[in-house]
């Protein structure tokens, strides 16, 4: 808290203002770092599915079932994070 | 150098009320569901010996993507019951999320947390009902709490997690993920908007801003095609993990 009064008189914000600053600097970095896991997974996950279609043609239809419910799973921690991101940023 | 200033969340989500608490999102709710039903309606008046012309055109070419593309991929054969069902929700779904691009209306209504959450309760209620009726309370129990081939032990750490995951997850996964993907889309087509507002009226740097302004103008444009895809995509995958649920919960894996 001492530290937060330093650097608040430091910058010459007000306690509540710094608070704003910190949530805003906190929703990036909740945004951004919830992104990366559901990206690197969605992107191994559509890669494998190109892969088993490229080289089984007749089952491309069950496999994009399959990629799109894969998609979904891996894609909703990513969204929690956007929600999370506008709940502590706006 | 830009004074570009995004609004307050609220003022793109909240609307005024046209008469006590029936706003546009409920205008757009009302819509979707008439205008799904009125379509069907007229599909199934027509002469079915004739080749499908117009709108049983469309609802025959809905149907059968339901059929195959959905239920026949998911339940099999046993789950042809549910096309009814399973092609309302896709076409509410589709019908709410389809105003975010629409001119006048411009909101998807799934983008309150509303709509979403109640369509997710009313499966999570018929997917436990379905599991209930199909196995019993003790064997659907059984068979979600405690899944064979789990060495006796394990119980102890997979029992909850099934459950969390199965019954108090499923539900606010579904209900986050159409909703937070139709928010996203509408944020970023307000985000972009403003942005091509805000330069092509600079005041300042008119010889760079104006032009530049072409640029947030494509991507406005872009991302508009791409939220087609997204409703459409968002109503499919609501539907088939709706289907997968009840698929689940009817006919458990040994």
């Amino acid at each position: 808290m001492e530290a937060f009064a330093h650097l608040a008189a430091a910058t010459g914000l007000t306690g509540a203002e710094q608070k704003t600053a910190n949530a805003a600097i906190g929703a990036g970095f909740a945004y951004g770092l919830a992104a990366i896991g559901p990206g690197i997974g969605i992107g191994y996950l559509v890669g494998k599915s190109v892969e088993a279609m490229a080289r089984q043609p007749e089952a491309a239809g069950m496999v994009r079932t399959t990629m799109f419910l894969g998609i979904a799973f891996t894609e909703a921690l990513a969204l929690i994070g956007f929600v999370v991101f506008i709940l502590i940023g706006l | 150098m830009l004074g570009f200033e995004f609004p307050q969340i609220n003022s793109l989500l909240r609307w005024k009320d046209f008469f006590t608490s029936f706003n546009k999102i409920g205008l757009i709710a009302v819509l979707a569901a008439v205008i799904g039903s009125v379509v069907f309606l007229l599909a199934g008046r027509k002469d079915p010996q004739v080749a499908p012309t117009g709108v049983r055109n469309l609802a025959e070419t809905s149907i059968e993507f339901i059929e195959n593309g959905i239920v026949m991929e998911t339940m099999g054969k046993d789950g042809l019951g549910w096309t009814p069902f399973l092609l309302s929700i896709f076409i509410f779904v589709y019908l709410c999320n389809v105003p975010g691009i629409i001119p006048i209306l411009y909101m998807p209504a799934t983008a309150r947390i509303a709509i979403p959450m109640f369509l997710s309760l009313l499966v999570w209620v018929i997917y436990n009902g379905v599991g209930i009726k199909h196995q019993g309370v003790g064997g659907y129990l059984k068979s979600t709490l405690f899944p064979p081939g789990v060495p006796k032990a394990l119980y102890i750490l997979v029992t909850p997690i099934e459950f969390i995951s199965n019954i108090i997850v499923r539900p606010f996964s579904l209900t986050v993920r159409l909703f937070a993907n139709m928010l996203a889309g509408h944020i970023l087509l307000v985000t972009f908007a403003l942005l091509s507002q805000a330069m092509f009226q600079a005041t300042t740097h008119k010889i760079a801003l104006v032009p530049m302004g072409i640029l947030p103008f494509f991507m406005l444009l872009f991302i508009t095609a791409f939220e087609v895809l997204v409703a459409f995509l968002q109503a499919y995958i609501f539907t088939i993990l709706t289907a997968v649920y009840i698929g689940g919960a009817a006919h458990p894996e040994h």
